[in-house]
Formats: C-alpha cells, sequence, structure tokens
C-alpha cells in the first residue's frame, strides 16, 4: 500500500472514532460503486451523514478542507442516492459533512465541517 | 463568526465613492466568496490577495470568507480594491486589530509577492476619502507624492503588506506629517527657486531616514524615527523635485519648457495674436502654408501661460491621473497642460469615452491648458464637430451604458490648416495647382459652427529673408511675453474677483451685455457687422471678450473703439 493510501486509512480510523464520540452511528465505511466511494456513511439522530473524510500530511499543498470542492459535493450527493437506493430505511434529511484531518507534530488535528452542503 | 470592516474608494470617471469592504470569516468549507457588482479584474482580486497573504507569511484562513463591497449597486472596476479586501479579511481572520482597519481607507493593487503596486487615479481617490472624512488613507509607496497632494489627510505610503500589517499591529498612533500643507502653505523660499529638483535646503518635509521630519508639521512634533522611516526616503525625494504651482512667471522656467517664443522669427503678427489668446484664453486658429511655423507658434503657447494655480493645478493632476498619464516623478502638475493629438483620433479618444471604464479623452486632458490639432481638416468631421459643446460648456459628458461621466475640459483650442491640400508655396507666379473646388472642399471641413467658436484667426504667411531677419531685432522671449500675459491676466481676475470666472474667455453673454457693457462708440464697428450678417450673436460676444483681452493687455481700463476694432479684425482672420 502506498504511503498516501496508508494515511488515508489512518485518517478514516481516527475520523470514525471521534464521529462515534460525537454520538454518531455508523452504517457503512468505504462504500463502493462505479461511480466512486463513500468513506463513511452515518446516522445523527434522524439525519443520514455522508463524510468526507480528508488527511493531509501537512499544508504544504494546500489544506485538507480546500481540497474538498464543489464537483466532489455534487459527487458525495449522487452516491448518497445511490447508496440509499440499495437501502431500505428512511431518514429525514441527508447531510454531507467534511472531516479534515492534517498532521501536525505527530499526530493530528481535526476539524469537522456539518452540512457543507 | 468575525466580520471586518474597511474602507476603499472607487472611481467613476474623475469622481470618487466611497466603498465599504466587509469580509466575513465563518465556518463552512474553505473558499473565497467575492460579492458586490464586480468586473473581471476584481474578481481575480481573490487570487492576487490570496497568493499576497500566503507570500507574506501569514497564514490563509482556512475557512468560508465572504467578501461583499458595499453599496452593492454600485459597479466596481479594476484592482484598487485589492489592499481594503486583504486587509479587510486579514482583520477578520483576527490577524490585525479590527478597530485600527474600521476608519482608515487602503486603497492600492497587491502583487503575488505582496507588495503594493501603484494605481491609476490616485488623486481623485484621495480626495474623495478626504471628502468622507477620512483621517488616515494608506497607498502604495509609489503613489505616495501623488496622495500628499490631498490636504487634511494623514497619508500612509506602504510598498508591501507585511510592511501595514506590522504597522497595525504596533498599534503606534503614526502620525506622518501631511506633506501638503508644506508644498502650499507656507511661502516657501527654498522651492520656487529650485530649479532642478535637487532636495535642497527648502521644505524637505520628512527630513532623512530616521531622523525627526524636518520642519515640523502642523501636526506639532516630528515623526518619531520607528521601524517606518523607510518609507519617508523615497517619498520625500518624490516630493523635492518642487511642483512650484506659485504664479511668477521666472518659475516658467523652473519645469524647463525648452521652446521659446523666440524660436519663430518672421511671424509677429502671429506672435502678437498667440499673446492675446494667452492673455484672454482665446481659441486660435492659424492658417498658412507649410513651414511657416504654425506648429512651433502653437507649441509655444503654453510657455506663455501663467503656472496653474494650487486648485487648479488638482483638478488637472486628477484627470491625468485617472488617464495614467501623469509622469512618475512630477506628482503635481504645476504648468497648464498642452494635448496634441494626431489627426486620425476618434472621438473617444478627443472627447472621452471607453466601453468600459470611461476615460478622459484630449479635451479634458487639455483642461486648463491647450489643445492643439494640427492639419485640422485633416481630422474626421464628426470629431471637430464633436468639440463645439465642449468649447462653448467647458465640460464633457459621455454617456455609456454603464452610466454617463462629465469631465471638466475648459481648454483653450490652436487649430492649424494648411489652405490646400498640396500646400505648394503661394507666390503669385507659381500658384498651387489644386483647383479652386478642391481647395474649398478642404477647408470646407471646418464647418462654419466650429470656426464661429474660434476667437482669433491668423492667416501665417511665408516670411521673405529681409523680413525675418529685421524681425529677429524686435523678437521677445517667452518670458517677456508671459509677463505681460501674467499682468492682463490680474486685471482680469480683479475685474472678476468674486465671480467663479478666470480669464476674459469665460464670462457669459449676460454679463457681457451687463456689467461690462461697452460704450455705444466702441460698439459702433461691431453693430455694423452685426447688421451686415458678418458677425453673428455669439460671434460678436466673442469679439467682445477679445477686446476685453486687448484692453487687458494694454491695461486700459475699458476697451475703446480702437481695440474693438483690432478684435474684429482677430475674428475676422484679417490683417489687422
Amino acid at each position: 500500500m502506498a504511503a498516501k493510501d496508508e494515511l488515508g486509512r489512518h485518517g478514516e480510523q481516527i475520523a470514525v472514532g471521534y464521529l462515534l464520540q460525537n454520538g454518531m452511528q455508523i452504517l457503512d465505511r468505504n462504500w463502493r460503486c462505479p461511480d466512486g466511494e463513500i468513506d463513511v456513511l452515518a446516522r445523527d439522530g434522524r439525519a443520514l451523514v455522508v463524510v468526507e473524510v480528508k488527511t493531509r500530511s501537512g499544508r504544504t499543498h494546500g489544506t485538507a478542507l480546500e481540497a474538498v470542492n464543489r464537483a466532489k459535493l455534487v459527487r458525495l450527493r449522487r452516491l448518497a442516492v445511490q447508496w440509499l437506493s440499495t437501502r431500505r430505511e428512511r431518514f429525514e434529511s441527508v447531510r454531507i459533512d467534511v472531516v479534515a484531518l492534517e498532521r501536525f507534530a505527530g499526530d493530528f488535528a481535526i476539524r469537522h465541517e456539518r452540512g457543507v452542503c | 463568526m468575525a466580520v471586518a470592516r474597511t474602507r476603499c474608494v472607487c472611481l467613476i470617471g474623475v469622481t470618487g465613492h466611497v466603498i465599504d469592504v466587509e469580509a466575513d470569516v465563518g465556518s463552512g468549507l474553505s473558499g473565497m466568496h467575492l460579492i458586490g457588482m464586480l468586473d473581471t479584474a476584481l474578481s481575480e482580486a481573490r487570487d492576487r490577495v490570496r497568493s499576497a497573504v500566503v507570500n507574506s507569511h501569514y497564514a490563509w484562513p482556512d475557512a468560508r470568507i465572504t467578501v461583499s463591497l458595499f453599496p452593492a449597486s454600485l459597479p466596481k472596476r479594476g484592482s484598487t480594491f485589492d489592499l481594503a479586501i486583504a486587509v479587510a479579511l486579514l482583520a477578520a481572520a483576527g490577524l490585525v486589530p479590527r478597530a485600527r482597519v474600521a476608519d482608515s481607507f487602503f486603497l492600492g493593487e497587491l502583487g503575488l509577492d505582496g507588495s503594493l503596486r501603484a494605481v491609476r487615479g490616485m488623486l481623485p481617490s484621495v480626495l474623495a476619502a478626504a471628502g468622507a472624512g477620512a483621517g488616515t488613507v494608506v497607498v502604495p509607496a509609489r503613489n505616495g507624492p501623488e496622495a500628499c497632494l490631498v490636504p487634511g489627510v494623514t497619508v500612509i505610503p506602504v510598498s508591501t503588506l507585511g510592511e501595514l500589517v506590522g504597522w497595525l499591529r504596533s498599534g503606534d498612533p503614526i502620525n506622518l506629517p501631511t506633506l501638503t500643507d508644506q508644498l502650499f502653505g507656507e511661502p516657501a523660499p527654498g522651492a520656487s527657486g529650485d530649479p532642478g529638483g535637487e532636495p535642497g535646503d527648502g521644505p524637505d518635509p520628512s527630513g532623512g531616514p530616521g531622523g525627526p521630519g524636518g520642519p515640523d508639521g502642523p501636526d506639532g512634533p516630528g515623526r518619531p524615527g520607528n521601524g517606518l522611516t523607510g518609507f519617508s526616503t523615497g517619498l520625500s525625494a518624490g516630493l523635492s523635485t518642487g511642483p512650484d504651482v506659485s504664479r511668477t512667471p521666472n518659475d516658467a522656467g523652473s519645469e524647463a519648457p525648452a521652446p521659446d517664443l523666440c524660436d519663430v522669427a518672421g511671424q509677429p503678427f502671429a506672435r502678437r495674436a498667440l499673446e492675446v489668446c494667452a492673455a484672454g484664453g482665446h481659441n486660435l486658429w492659424m492658417l498658412g502654408p507649410p513651414g511657416t511655423g504654425k506648429t512651433m507658434l502653437a507649441e509655444r503657447l503654453p510657455t506663455l501661460l501663467p503656472a496653474l494655480d494650487r486648485d487648479e493645478a488638482l483638478e488637472v493632476t486628477a484627470i491625468h491621473s485617472v488617464a495614467g498619464t501623469l509622469p512618475a516623478d512630477r506628482p503635481l502638475l504645476g504648468r497648464p497642460p498642452f494635448m496634441a493629438p494626431h489627426h486620425t483620433a476618434t472621438i473617444a479618444a478627443i472627447i472621452g469615452g471607453g466601453s468600459g471604464t470611461i476615460r478622459p479623452g484630449a479635451v479634458s486632458l487639455a483642461h486648463k491648458g491647450v489643445l492643439f490639432m494640427d492639419e485640422a481638416p485633416e481630422f474626421p468631421a464628426n470629431v471637430l464637430d464633436a468639440l463645439r459643446q465642449p468649447l462653448e460648456s467647458g465640460q464633457v459628458t459621455v454617456s455609456r451604458a454603464l452610466g454617463s461621466v462629465t469631465f471638466p475640459a475648459r481648454f483653450m483650442l490652436v487649430l492649424a490648416a494648411n489652405p490646400c491640400p498640396c500646400a505648394q508655396r503661394t507666390r503669385p507666379e507659381e500658384p498651387c495647382r489644386c483647383t479652386p473646388a478642391a481647395r474649398r472642399r478642404y477647408l470646407a471641413r471646418l464647418s462654419g459652427p466650429l470656426l464661429d467658436r474660434i476667437d482669433v484667426k491668423v492667416s501665417v504667411m511665408r516670411a521673405t529673408r529681409r523680413e525675418l531677419f529685421a524681425d529677429r531685432r524686435f523678437i521677445e522671449s517667452s518670458r517677456v511675453v508671459a509677463e505681460r500675459v501674467l499682468l492682463a491676466r490680474e486685471r482680469a481676475a480683479k475685474r472678476f474677483a468674486g465671480t467663479p470666472w478666470r480669464c476674459n474667455a469665460e464670462v457669459p453673454t449676460g454679463a457681457l451685455h451687463s456689467e461690462y457693457r461697452l460704450p455705444a462708440k466702441a460698439m459702433t464697428p461691431l453693430l455694423s457687422c452685426l447688421d451686415s450678417g458678418v458677425l453673428s450673436a455669439r460671434g460678436l460676444d466673442r469679439v467682445l471678450r477679445v477686446a476685453w483681452s486687448l484692453a487687458d493687455l494694454k491695461d486700459r481700463g475699458r476697451p475703446g473703439v480702437e481695440e474693438t476694432n483690432a478684435a474684429l479684425g482677430l475674428w475676422l482672420g484679417e490683417e489687422r
């Protein structure tokens, strides 16, 4: 596994732990379909939360949060619809969160932006 | 949620409008959103500001940034807003104190490395800021001398974004002395006699770097030597080149107008006409074969005109600042401008225009100066006729889809033309080969209504050798003539005290026939011409104005029949 993929996996693990701590219930992880992948799907109360986890080893190539652009969000929405069509359960609302992790002094700084789209 | 607010100026024509810049750094996905009727150059501010902030080693806020420019209904163009946007967002991000940026004005374009670049139209922008009650205006260092011309505001010239942030953070309430007051207010002994622009013993406004600021400004003690002294060196160098605004003819030499009236030998009558025009601000038309000195004469007209006074200089400089034609080493134009557009110029170039920003044309750039149109019949007829309105009203209104802009345009028009297209010598034994029809067509391109607005018409003939040599004995230099012109203008100014008029050409019809009514005897030749249809009603007014100028030159209290006759001759274009 390439170093960047390993970093990504590690980041996702941390993100899941963080989401659980915040009272969310993890429904699915790394769900794939021909159109792409959703990192984490979680339930927050009655809402479905599509979580995009972005991990960066530093800021030399821009911040993690910046890397999530409009096109990516549009794709996540489309994927969320596809994921919902495979499930029987229903949610009151669907929202997209971004969890941004940046490695800093051997540890990770975590930022959670709710409902970005 | 953090919101910071600061101010900037948007120029429409030569009028500045205050723009509030608000920045909000809040939660959400990272990104910068600029809103408020922006053009392309301004939308690109997003990228310029980001690079400038990052390359100045400040953290770019990793948050959702919204920058809004108010009033949103006003279309905004250009890159002057860069600095205000950067400062507002740095304040919103908590990198500089919000209170320090709220009331100041920030003007300037940012380079990618965080350096501040000079922008056009600084003088009218700072004037607008001062009008809006600005205390402090931050400008690019290269615009500093220009911005300092505005009285009553503290101008802080800055060369990089880092320098500015350092100053905003340090909390020093620095008062750079407002250099303007020293330039204009005190009778500066060193400045007027200092021709080369050496930073002499005179009122060098800010002393050397690190030293306390020279002769103290109105703010009391000079600026303490702190980290910002680097500004003052470039600034004082720029200012000490001495915009001379005092009204002595000796100063005409200090900006070294190389051409001199004594270069034009053999044309005593044309030189006299030039002097009359200079004394009263009249329009001139010169007709004659090539090589007789028409262009030389026109180029020497500005040397006869008195230097601009302070208000005029500011007005003229503001127009040139907007047009971007201000020389870098001279922040204030102290001499009347001279514009000589080529005859291929379009209406937009002469009158003003442009699809995006409406820019002043040659008539406005020649405001308070001379607009010289060489080979006048070669200009397109519509361009020449477009001059009629500004010639009458002293201003020009340019209307475009985006809005209309009024520029001042009170200039002296000088037209020069050859008598015919071939322009061969006009000796009797070898006449020109143009057909009468061609000759008539050529001069007919200058429409009657335009020529009706020309006060003085002269024929410039080839001088014989004998005339050339004889004339050399009587020829006068620009300096001598300029002194007479100045005296005449001062007499006129005394007469016009309490009115907005500055020279005879500006006196309106009503005043000419009431306050400045001439005795019946002096009016006789004019009235007979009016009766016979030689003079139009407007022509009559123009002849009267020239008659007043002739009287001023001779120091007569009121024109007599001699002056009205001479003025009539000048108007008709006859020899004496």
